[in-house]
Protein backbone atom coordinates (compact mmCIF):
# COMPACT_ATOMS: atom_id res chain seq x y z
CA UNK A 1 0.00 0.00 0.00
CA UNK A 2 1.32 3.51 -0.79
CA UNK A 3 1.55 5.60 1.45
CA UNK A 4 -1.14 8.34 1.39
CA UNK A 5 -2.36 11.48 3.15
CA UNK A 6 -4.48 9.79 4.74
CA UNK A 7 -2.38 6.68 5.75
CA UNK A 8 0.48 9.71 7.58
CA UNK A 9 -2.79 11.34 9.19
CA UNK A 10 -3.59 7.61 10.68
CA UNK A 11 0.60 7.32 11.90
CA UNK A 12 0.75 10.95 13.51
CA UNK A 13 -3.13 9.99 15.07
CA UNK A 14 -1.17 6.70 16.49
CA UNK A 15 1.99 8.79 17.97
CA UNK A 16 0.39 9.80 21.58
CA UNK A 17 -0.04 6.42 22.00
CA UNK A 18 3.01 4.72 20.67
CA UNK A 19 5.10 7.34 23.00
CA UNK A 20 2.82 6.46 25.91
CA UNK A 21 3.76 2.49 25.11
CA UNK A 22 7.32 3.36 24.24
CA UNK A 23 7.34 5.09 27.99
CA UNK A 24 6.30 2.32 29.90
CA UNK A 25 8.23 -0.11 28.40
CA UNK A 26 11.34 1.70 28.92
CA UNK A 27 10.70 4.00 31.51
CA UNK A 28 13.16 6.30 29.99
CA UNK A 29 11.45 9.64 27.85
CA UNK A 30 14.16 10.52 25.65
CA UNK A 31 14.71 6.23 24.36
CA UNK A 32 10.80 6.06 23.91
CA UNK A 33 11.26 9.08 21.58
CA UNK A 34 13.83 7.83 19.62
CA UNK A 35 12.14 4.00 19.49
CA UNK A 36 8.81 5.97 18.56
CA UNK A 37 10.78 7.43 15.56
CA UNK A 38 12.33 4.59 14.43
CA UNK A 39 9.05 2.84 14.08
CA UNK A 40 7.71 5.45 12.23
CA UNK A 41 10.60 5.02 9.81
CA UNK A 42 10.59 1.25 9.73
CA UNK A 43 6.77 1.55 9.18
CA UNK A 44 7.43 3.98 6.59
CA UNK A 45 10.06 1.59 4.58
CA UNK A 46 7.81 -1.39 5.19
CA UNK A 47 4.74 0.13 3.93
CA UNK A 48 3.79 -2.19 1.37
CA UNK A 49 3.57 -5.09 4.12
CA UNK A 50 0.56 -2.93 5.54
CA UNK A 51 -2.60 -4.70 4.67
CA UNK A 52 -4.86 -1.34 3.71
CA UNK A 53 -8.13 -1.58 6.43
CA UNK A 54 -6.06 -3.90 8.72
CA UNK A 55 -6.06 -2.52 12.26
CA UNK A 56 -2.88 0.44 11.81
CA UNK A 57 -2.04 0.80 15.46
CA UNK A 58 -1.68 -2.54 16.27
CA UNK A 59 0.75 -2.61 13.30
CA UNK A 60 2.75 0.11 14.16
CA UNK A 61 2.75 -1.09 18.20
CA UNK A 62 3.64 -4.71 17.17
CA UNK A 63 6.87 -3.03 15.05
CA UNK A 64 8.11 -0.87 18.48
CA UNK A 65 7.81 -3.65 20.15
CA UNK A 66 9.70 -5.43 18.33
CA UNK A 67 11.96 -3.35 18.14
CA UNK A 68 12.15 -2.73 21.92
CA UNK A 69 12.92 -6.14 22.02
CA UNK A 70 15.82 -6.32 19.82
CA UNK A 71 16.93 -3.21 21.31
CA UNK A 72 16.90 -4.58 25.01
CA UNK A 73 19.01 -7.66 24.07
CA UNK A 74 21.80 -5.42 23.54
CA UNK A 75 21.74 -2.67 26.03
CA UNK A 76 19.51 -4.47 28.78
CA UNK A 77 17.81 -2.85 30.78
CA UNK A 78 19.51 -0.74 33.91
CA UNK A 79 17.77 -2.55 36.24
CA UNK A 80 19.90 -1.90 39.42
CA UNK A 81 19.84 1.44 38.46
CA UNK A 82 15.78 1.28 38.70
CA UNK A 83 16.01 -0.47 41.92
CA UNK A 84 18.55 2.13 43.13
CA UNK A 85 15.83 4.76 42.47
CA UNK A 86 13.53 2.87 44.02
CA UNK A 87 14.98 1.88 47.39
CA UNK A 88 15.55 5.45 47.78
CA UNK A 89 12.12 6.81 46.95
CA UNK A 90 11.00 4.23 50.04
CA UNK A 91 13.41 6.55 51.98
CA UNK A 92 12.07 9.15 51.22
CA UNK A 93 8.56 9.14 52.88
CA UNK A 94 7.38 12.60 53.22
CA UNK A 95 4.63 14.82 52.06
CA UNK A 96 4.73 14.30 48.02
CA UNK A 97 2.35 10.99 48.09
CA UNK A 98 1.32 11.11 44.87
CA UNK A 99 4.44 11.17 43.43
CA UNK A 100 5.94 9.23 45.93
CA UNK A 101 2.88 6.65 44.88
CA UNK A 102 3.40 7.54 41.06
CA UNK A 103 7.33 6.34 41.63
CA UNK A 104 6.16 3.34 43.34
CA UNK A 105 4.01 1.97 40.73
CA UNK A 106 6.66 2.92 38.12
CA UNK A 107 9.00 0.74 40.19
CA UNK A 108 6.67 -2.29 40.60
CA UNK A 109 6.10 -2.35 36.61
CA UNK A 110 9.54 -2.31 35.96
CA UNK A 111 10.06 -4.67 38.08
CA UNK A 112 7.47 -7.57 36.19
CA UNK A 113 8.89 -9.53 33.89
CA UNK A 114 9.13 -7.89 29.98
CA UNK A 115 6.50 -10.36 28.83
CA UNK A 116 4.10 -9.56 31.45
CA UNK A 117 4.41 -6.08 31.52
CA UNK A 118 4.00 -5.74 27.66
CA UNK A 119 0.77 -7.51 28.15
CA UNK A 120 -0.17 -5.35 30.86
CA UNK A 121 0.12 -3.15 29.18
CA UNK A 122 -1.10 -3.25 26.42
CA UNK A 123 -4.64 -4.78 27.38
CA UNK A 124 -4.72 -2.82 30.35
CA UNK A 125 -3.86 0.90 29.50
CA UNK A 126 -3.84 0.73 25.49
CA UNK A 127 -7.31 -0.99 25.36
CA UNK A 128 -6.22 -3.37 22.93
CA UNK A 129 -8.23 -6.69 23.00
CA UNK A 130 -6.75 -9.67 24.02
CA UNK A 131 -6.79 -10.55 20.40
CA UNK A 132 -4.88 -7.79 19.01
CA UNK A 133 -2.40 -7.84 22.03
CA UNK A 134 -1.56 -11.74 21.35
CA UNK A 135 -1.10 -10.42 17.63
CA UNK A 136 1.30 -7.35 18.45
CA UNK A 137 3.37 -9.79 20.72
CA UNK A 138 3.01 -13.24 18.28
CA UNK A 139 1.60 -15.06 20.77
CA UNK A 140 -1.97 -16.95 21.84
CA UNK A 141 -4.42 -15.81 23.39
CA UNK A 142 -4.49 -17.44 26.44
CA UNK A 143 -0.65 -16.72 26.62
CA UNK A 144 -1.87 -12.81 26.80
CA UNK A 145 -4.32 -13.76 29.58
CA UNK A 146 -2.19 -15.62 31.47
CA UNK A 147 0.31 -13.00 31.42
CA UNK A 148 -1.51 -10.10 32.48
CA UNK A 149 -3.06 -12.26 35.33
CA UNK A 150 0.32 -12.48 36.71
CA UNK A 151 1.25 -9.21 35.98
CA UNK A 152 -1.75 -7.67 38.27
CA UNK A 153 -1.44 -10.13 40.60
CA UNK A 154 2.16 -9.92 41.06
CA UNK A 155 2.21 -5.79 40.87
CA UNK A 156 -0.65 -6.15 44.09
CA UNK A 157 1.67 -8.26 45.69
CA UNK A 158 4.63 -5.46 45.27
CA UNK A 159 2.39 -2.53 46.15
CA UNK A 160 -0.47 -3.73 48.30
CA UNK A 161 0.02 -7.07 49.71
CA UNK A 162 3.84 -7.17 51.07
CA UNK A 163 3.87 -3.33 51.00
CA UNK A 164 0.77 -2.53 53.09
CA UNK A 165 1.77 -3.80 56.57
CA UNK A 166 5.72 -3.97 56.24
CA UNK A 167 6.37 -0.38 55.56
CA UNK A 168 5.27 3.24 55.94
CA UNK A 169 5.39 5.77 59.20
CA UNK A 170 3.30 3.91 60.95
CA UNK A 171 5.75 0.90 61.09
CA UNK A 172 8.60 3.04 61.23
CA UNK A 173 6.70 3.88 64.46
CA UNK A 174 6.24 0.70 66.04
CA UNK A 175 10.04 -0.32 65.23
CA UNK A 176 11.28 2.49 67.22
CA UNK A 177 9.18 1.85 70.53
CA UNK A 178 9.28 -1.75 70.01
CA UNK A 179 13.38 -1.11 70.23
CA UNK A 180 12.71 0.64 73.42
CA UNK A 181 11.31 -1.80 75.02
CA UNK B 1 -6.12 -10.28 76.56
CA UNK B 2 -3.32 -9.17 74.31
CA UNK B 3 -3.48 -12.22 71.79
CA UNK B 4 -6.07 -11.24 68.94
CA UNK B 5 -6.43 -14.38 66.90
CA UNK B 6 -8.02 -13.82 63.77
CA UNK B 7 -11.78 -15.00 63.57
CA UNK B 8 -13.84 -15.24 60.32
CA UNK B 9 -16.75 -14.37 62.17
CA UNK B 10 -15.68 -10.66 63.21
CA UNK B 11 -17.95 -8.42 61.37
CA UNK B 12 -15.58 -5.28 61.07
CA UNK B 13 -12.41 -6.51 59.29
CA UNK B 14 -13.50 -8.66 55.97
CA UNK B 15 -9.80 -9.39 55.37
CA UNK B 16 -10.42 -11.99 52.41
CA UNK B 17 -7.92 -11.93 49.67
CA UNK B 18 -10.36 -12.17 47.14
CA UNK B 19 -12.56 -8.94 48.65
CA UNK B 20 -8.73 -6.78 48.57
CA UNK B 21 -8.15 -7.86 45.59
CA UNK B 22 -11.17 -6.27 43.56
CA UNK B 23 -10.36 -3.11 44.62
CA UNK B 24 -6.67 -3.72 44.79
CA UNK B 25 -7.20 -4.37 40.76
CA UNK B 26 -9.13 -1.92 40.51
CA UNK B 27 -6.09 1.11 41.62
CA UNK B 28 -4.27 -0.94 39.80
CA UNK B 29 -5.87 -0.47 36.57
CA UNK B 30 -6.51 3.08 37.71
CA UNK B 31 -3.06 3.72 38.00
CA UNK B 32 -1.44 1.99 34.95
CA UNK B 33 -4.12 4.08 33.10
CA UNK B 34 -2.69 7.14 34.45
CA UNK B 35 0.45 6.74 34.12
CA UNK B 36 -0.43 5.98 30.06
CA UNK B 37 -2.74 9.09 29.51
CA UNK B 38 -0.76 11.29 30.41
CA UNK B 39 1.80 11.04 27.79
CA UNK B 40 -1.30 10.42 25.43
CA UNK B 41 -2.37 13.97 26.26
CA UNK B 42 1.35 15.16 25.33
CA UNK B 43 0.02 14.96 22.21
CA UNK B 44 2.37 14.90 19.16
CA UNK B 45 5.33 16.95 19.52
CA UNK B 46 6.83 18.70 16.92
CA UNK B 47 9.51 15.97 16.53
CA UNK B 48 7.14 13.98 14.60
CA UNK B 49 5.03 16.00 13.47
CA UNK B 50 8.43 17.25 11.00
CA UNK B 51 9.16 13.78 10.59
CA UNK B 52 5.72 12.35 8.46
CA UNK B 53 6.09 15.84 6.72
CA UNK B 54 9.03 15.33 5.47
CA UNK B 55 7.82 12.39 4.13
CA UNK B 56 6.12 13.91 1.90
CA UNK B 57 9.19 14.24 -0.62
CA UNK B 58 9.00 11.24 -2.94
CA UNK B 59 12.37 9.54 -3.09
CA UNK B 60 12.09 6.65 -0.26
CA UNK B 61 9.59 4.96 -2.35
CA UNK B 62 10.10 4.47 -5.92
CA UNK B 63 7.51 7.17 -6.15
CA UNK B 64 3.93 6.12 -6.90
CA UNK B 65 2.25 9.18 -5.88
CA UNK B 66 4.63 11.82 -7.33
CA UNK B 67 2.28 14.76 -7.93
CA UNK B 68 3.34 17.54 -9.99
CA UNK B 69 6.26 19.22 -8.13
CA UNK B 70 8.88 16.79 -8.01
CA UNK B 71 12.32 17.91 -7.23
CA UNK B 72 12.06 21.31 -7.99
CA UNK B 73 14.30 23.90 -6.60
Amino acid sequence: MPLTNQLRDDMLASVPSLRAFAISLSGNGDRADDLVQETLLRAIANIDSFQPGSNLPAWLFTILRNLFRSDYRKRRREVEDSEGNYAKTLKTQPSQSAHLEFEEFRAALDKLPQDQREALILVGASGFSYEDAAAICGCAVGTIKSRVNRARSKLSALLYVDGAEDFGPDNTVRAVIGGNG
Amino acid sequence: MKEVKPQASQPGAPRKQGGLNAEIQARIGHQLRAMYDDVVRQGVPDRFADLIRKLDEPGGQGGGDTEKNSGRD
